[in-house]
């Protein structure tokens, strides 16, 4: 099960529920986190669907980026993170 | 109105004040160390909005139901599915610049552009196409921002189907039925920072402020990027004022709600220097239309000033005598008596947004 965890810096604002999830790709992960508490998607994503450009989200050690980033794949005991980026104040 | 009550929306949270015996003070804060970009003050039954703009994780809406003592995340206006080759700029709401309500409908001016309007107190929220969807849109102009945006509300006290709203920079638009159709409602500004040809371009003008006078509604006042003008037919025409002392640059209007030949302006040197002219701060106040101006300096520092009052920043009560106003650098001063002596409330606040009473 690939696990998925929120910055810290979340929390004041929101829940951000720890997910363990069979999800096939990163889009689908973050899914699972959003129905345990739907609030946060408009946290990590913004009108558009898109990851938010001062959201950097690492799979396995690696920075998703781009705007396929959400199809990106996810291994069976993948690290997802969903940090708050240095850029943007 | 609460009239011993005000708001300060700043880049570090939401400052509410009390008047008491001494004048205005911090009595609370919300928020604090998030940006609040605006603020629907509490309504009769204590209901009220605050816009925070996080820097990394978007624009967030939240509401109390008494006035302040709690608050609860509610949804942000957002923007529908951006079509496939539209132009112009992205489908994304960059912030929540302006709300205002009246009878029984919220409104929001929002960067990039959209207005959106709630009729359940922000529960939920619709996007305007009648405006977003109009083809001028993709001339606007950013103003200050990237993006093109609308910082001013100005409903119809008396005619619930009627909106003037003001855009950085498209002009002013006006509803008349609800929101069903615009117009462009600039016709006199003139834009100094356009090519000669464009200069009178309705749909480039640059208005920094608009406000509408409650007791004679069709009367508007309009701090604009190139000077003050006023409409007194519910925004068809707009006059230039031109006996404006000190400067006719600034950001902030306020008109007073019963007279609607007095209203207040706070000048900066110009667009390429925007501080105090000669480090003094002072108000412009005209009490006949326009047609004459006194500089306000009392209780007022009057050298090595370097304080801007943005377009949101300066507020008067119901009663037009108290005043407050705040800079981008974090001074606030208020006024008891429609502005001839001033007080300095703090020098020490984050940079100032906006200031509301009630």
């Amino acid at each position: 099960m690939a696990r998925v965890r929120f910055t810290p810096q979340l929390r004041r604002f929101t829940d951000t529920p720890e997910i363990d999830s069979s999800a096939a790709t990163l889009c689908d992960a973050l899914e699972a986190a959003f129905a345990a508490n739907p609030r946060l998607r408009g946290y990590v994503l913004d009108d558009q669907g898109h990851v938010r450009p001062n959201v950097a989200i690492f799979v396995d050690g690696r920075r998703c980026l781009g705007a396929a980033a959400l199809a990106d794949p996810l291994g069976p005991d993948s690290a997802v993170y969903v940090m708050q980026a240095l850029s943007g104040g | 109105m609460n009239a011993d009550r005000a708001w300060v929306a700043t880049r570090k949270g939401l400052f509410q004040l009390q008047h008491g015996a001494g004048g205005w003070a911090v009595a609370g804060t919300a928020f604090l160390g998030e940006p609040v970009s605006m603020l629907l003050p509490p309504d009769a039954s204590g209901r009220m909005l605050a816009a925070l703009n996080l820097g990394h994780f978007g624009v967030k809406l939240h509401r109390s139901d008494d006035a302040g003592a709690h608050w609860t995340e509610v949804a942000a206006p957002s923007y529908p599915a951006q079509p496939e080759g539209a132009t112009g700029p992205a489908w994304k709401l960059v912030q929540v610049w302006s709300m205002a309500s009246a009878n029984g409908v919220v409104w929001a001016g929002s960067l990039p552009g959209g207005l959106f309007r709630s009729d359940d107190m922000g529960s939920t929220w619709q996007l305007v196409r009648s405006l977003w969807d109009r083809p001028e849109r993709l001339q606007w102009m950013g103003g200050g921002y990237d993006v093109p945006g609308i910082h001013s509300l100005c409903p119809h006290p008396t005619k619930p189907q009627e909106l003037l709203l003001g855009v950085s920079c498209g002009g002013a638009w006006t509803t008349r039925d609800g929101g069903a159709t615009w117009a462009n409602t600039s016709a006199g500004m003139r834009a100094d920072f356009m090519p000669p040809e464009m200069a009178d371009n309705p749909n480039i003008q640059d208005p920094h402020c608009i406000v509408r006078c409650a007791a004679a509604p069709d009367v508007l006042w309009c701090q604009h990027h190139c000077g003050i003008w006023r409409s007194t037919d519910g925004g068809a025409n707009w006059v230039q004022l031109t006996e404006v002392p000190v400067s006719v640059f600034g950001f902030a209007v306020a008109v007073h709600p019963q007279d609607p030949d007095t209203a207040w302006f706070v000048p900066a040197v110009a667009d390429q220097q925007r501080v105090p002219v000669d480090g003094a701060l002072v108000v412009n106040r005209t009490r006949d239309g326009g047609r004459t101006f006194e500089t306000l300096r009392r209780g007022l520092p009057q050298s090595g000033v370097y304080d801007l009052m943005y377009r949101h920043a300066l507020a008067v009560d119901d009663s037009g005598r108290r005043l407050l106003m705040g800079s981008t650098t974090g001074g606030l001063w208020a006024s008891d008596d429609g502005g001839d002596q001033w007080q300095t409330v703090s020098l020490n606040l984050p940079p100032i947004a906006a200031v509301r009473f009630g």
